[in-house]
């Protein structure tokens, strides 16, 4: 009998001590819906594993999902109620209804609000009377121009520096081209956000006090004046522009196939570039050109905000508040080779270390990452009001529309600015119900 | 020989044992006169038996468990309406996956906001109808203020006008030649067919290497017959023929397939009457063939226009769309407003896809009609 009790007390004391284990170790879950552009969910992966281990009773899963569907992903999830506790998305403004204010649970707001950029903030807030902390800008990115070193060498033509207008490049890399017989001079994607930067460089300034956009200006009229001069004369590769319909398309290809001289595109390309040009050609990055508006390109990025719908707000306000400490923030972009999003960083400059320290970064992708570093403190204000706008997605996708139309001969540009109006009209219009 | 009369079989399984037995027996028939037959019957027919009574169980349970569950069903229903419980889960597929988004569609096309949740969407009326019909002149889609929706409709008029007519011809003439006593008949039969198998994602990539300005086979030999090089896909007249041709060459195999059935129905004697009259091909084909053929060539007809009017995929892979408008089609206007825009307009979408399923409706009644009017002809 006796020995029978110490059997079951044994027993029940096993099954006891094995169930409270693993629910120890596993209080807090955190979900953290993710997508990946390069390796940076493996270094994500590794900052976790530290936090978690200082910080027993809480786990934090990566939910890795294609980049293309993460919008869409999260849109179903939140509305479903069933959204993770934290998203890394590009679409910052789009979800802000949904987003947890942490400002409770970090350490030292004062902190989030001198370290971060106050137009990357107000994306994640409500309204301008919102102060709240809703997320973490961890990736940040500038448009501006790359150029085929090798080809302006082998032309004997000097690439130029700062100072230099549109007009002026444009020149040079068509001296190149005549030189060299490359097929063409420049080029830049498909893309609203790629030409926006040009476009405020030439003076175009689109918001209204109350918000609203213009679009019929000086800088926007001159920029696609521009573009439509590179189609009649042939210096562009008409298939990004003309021959794309309705997408989104990168001139990418001609550039990594040396069969351009410039190519205005963004620092998110540099790790692609390093792996796909490899020793074929040498290329640089350049600072963006100069108009009456200054020298500008575009921001942009993604960030990691926090969703109202954790049942763990405080233990999700005190991983983003670890996150974006200086410490994490330096091994951060020192290793993802991401533009640093944080202030001191920027004025301090990242000493880039690359995931591996056995395989230093390339220096080509160094130099690079240090001139778009520079490039971020050029940035305009209207650059950022635009970028961080709640009217970004209506004026992005129209105006590569129809700017595309007009390059195809369908429309004018006065027709297209007036088509490109009503869009952001009615998004301005929707946003004020 | 066991293969006398026996009691009628109580059901279908013991109707198969008899069948399996006197099968068997028909087998061993030439063996029954030599010596020791039965015994040799009894080794070869006792594993059988064995296997078969086991099955026979096996069956006899799960029918029992299924009259188990299933006549308390039939009796508090009945026997006719057992007929719905048996459909019920095919339809609740159907009605999950089919008659459930329809639903959703013609609703989401009344309201307006960018949930994808029903319930947190504006009920608009036929706002979004409203707006797709609004034009000033409906032959300039510049003057209407959904134009993409309005360039998408004249597009796809003109795509499924010249696209349909010259399919069908195409495959006319194809089946007509793969009908005759050619050489390697089978294999060309198999040559035009082959297109069909392909998805139309790799029929447009496929398509966009060949018409490629620097490197398509297609250049390359106009540069050997000494032409210049034509950017195929940014010139909007040669987009729009290439988009036709490439949906044709796609195509064409599955509705020369039914053509030639069609043709192979045709009795061979009314041509033999039709030489003995003195007709020759081209009388032949236009008095026998053709009238013949009428009721095939009504089914190609309104299927190829089906298919065309919902032309998409192959068309956005291999032109976007483009160049500009130009080979914009009404499915692209909706993918591009419920998919590839942000903010997503979902309430125009579904309103554009409930116009276009209207289109789709007429056609499918039209040949139903045609399709009954053939057959009481």
């Amino acid at each position: 009998m006796k020995i029978r009790t110490l059997i079951v007390v044994t027993l029940l004391l096993v099954l006891a001590l094995s169930a409270m284990g693993p629910a120890r170790a596993q209080d807090v879950e955190l979900r953290i819906l993710w997508y990946n552009d390069g390796i940076e969910g493996q270094i994500m992966r590794d900052m976790l594993d530290r936090y978690q281990e200082a910080n027993p009773g809480v786990s934090v899963v990566l939910d890795e999902v294609a980049f293309a569907d993460i919008h869409n992903i999260l849109q179903t999830a939140v509305e479903g109620g069933d959204a993770p506790d934290i998203a890394r998305i590009t679409q910052i403004p789009r979800f802000r209804d949904y987003y947890l204010d942490i400002t409770p649970y970090v350490a030292d707001p004062a902190y989030w609000e001198n370290s971060f950029s106050p137009f990357a903030q107000a994306s994640m807030r409500k309204g301008p009377d919102d102060t709240g902390i809703y997320g973490l800008l961890n990736q940040f990115t500038v448009s501006a121009p790359y150029i085929n070193v090798t080809l302006f060498e082998q032309a004997g033509v000097e690439p130029l520096g700062e100072g230099a207008t549109w007009e002026e490049w444009v020149a040079a890399a068509e001296e190149v081209q005549s030189v060299t017989g490359v097929p063409y001079a420049v080029a830049i994607d498909r893309s609203a956000h790629r030409l926006a930067g040009p476009m405020i460089s030439m003076g175009a300034v689109f918001f209204n006090e109350d918000g609203s956009m213009t679009i019929d200006n000086e800088g926007f009229r001159a920029a696609v004046n521009m573009l439509i001069d590179w189609h009649e004369r042939g210096i562009t590769p008409p298939d990004v522009w003309v021959g794309s319909g309705d997408q989104y398309v990168a001139a990418r290809d001609y550039f990594v196939n040396g069969e351009l001289v410039m190519y205005m595109a963004g620092s998110w390309l540099i790790n692609g570039l390093v792996n796909d040009i490899g020793d074929t050609f040498d290329w640089a990055a350049v600072p963006n050109p100069t108009g009456p508006g200054g020298s500008t390109g575009m921001p942009g990025g993604a960030g990691m905000v926090a969703l109202a719908g954790t049942d763990h707000p405080e233990e999700v306000g005190k991983l983003m508040d670890w996150l974006a400490q200086p410490e994490q923030m330096t091994e951060w972009f020192a290793r993802t080779l991401f533009l640093p999003s944080h202030l001191a960083l920027v004025e301090s400059g990242v000493e880039w270390t690359g995931n591996d320290p056995a395989n230093p970064p390339d220096p080509k992708a160094v130099a690079a990452l240090d001139v778009f570093t520079t490039e971020i403190g050029k940035l305009a204000e209207e650059a950022y009001r635009l970028q961080y706008s709640p009217l970004i997605d209506a004026f992005n996708i129209n105006a590569r529309d129809r700017i595309g139309q007009v390059l195809a001969g369908e429309l004018t540009l006065d027709e297209a600015i007036a088509r490109i109006q009503e869009a952001v009209d009615e998004a301005f219009a929707a946003l004020q119900q | 020989m066991s293969t006398e009369a026996k009691a009628p079989p109580s059901n279908i399984l013991t109707m198969a044992r008899d069948t399996f037995l006197y099968e068997l027996d028909y087998l061993l028939h030439p063996l029954q006169k030599l010596k020791g037959f039965n015994r040799f019957r009894y080794m070869v027919i006792l594993p059988f038996l064995t296997v078969y009574h086991m099955a026979y169980l096996l069956i006899l349970g799960l029918l029992s468990i299924m009259d188990l569950i299933l006549s308390p069903i039939q009796r508090a229903l009945g026997t006719t309406r057992m007929a719905y419980f048996f459909i019920l889960p095919n339809m609740l597929v159907f009605g999950i996956f089919v008659l459930l988004p329809m639903v959703l569609n013609f609703y989401i096309g009344f309201t307006s906001g960018q949930s994808i949740r029903v319930e947190n969407r504006d009920w608009v009326g036929t706002q979004n109808l409203e707006r797709l019909m609004d034009c000033e002149n409906f032959t300039d889609p510049n003057t209407c203020r959904e134009d993409f929706f309005w360039n998408g409709v004249r597009n796809t008029v003109f795509f499924v006008s010249i696209q349909v007519a010259s399919m069908v011809i195409l495959a006319l003439f194809t089946a007509i030649s793969l009908n005759g006593k050619i050489l390697f008949r089978g294999f060309f039969r198999s040559v035009f067919f082959y297109p069909v198998l392909l998805s139309p994602v790799v029929v447009a990539l496929i398509w966009k290497w060949m018409l490629d300005a620097e490197s398509g086979i297609i250049n390359y030999f106009l540069v050997q017959l000494g032409f210049d090089r034509v950017n195929f896909l940014i010139d909007r007249n040669w987009a729009r023929f290439w988009v036709i041709v490439v949906s044709d060459w796609a195509q064409m195999g599955f509705y020369t397939l039914i053509l030639l059935a069609g043709l192979q129905s045709i009795p061979a004697s009314l041509y033999e009457a039709a030489e003995m009259d003195g007709a020759n091909a081209v009388s032949k084909f236009r008095y026998v063939t053709l009238p013949l053929l009428v009721p095939t060539m009504t089914v190609v007809l309104v299927l190829a226009l089906i298919r065309a009017v919902q032309v998409f995929d192959q068309v956005f892979v291999l032109t976007g769309g483009g160049p500009g408008t130009a080979t914009f089609y009404i499915v692209q206007y909706i993918y591009r407003n419920g998919f590839g825009i942000t903010p997503a307009q979902y309430g125009l979408a579904s309103a554009a896809s409930l116009l276009l399923a209207s289109v789709l409706l007429l056609l499918t009644l039209g040949q139903l009609w045609l399709a009954r009017r053939n057959d009481t002809v």
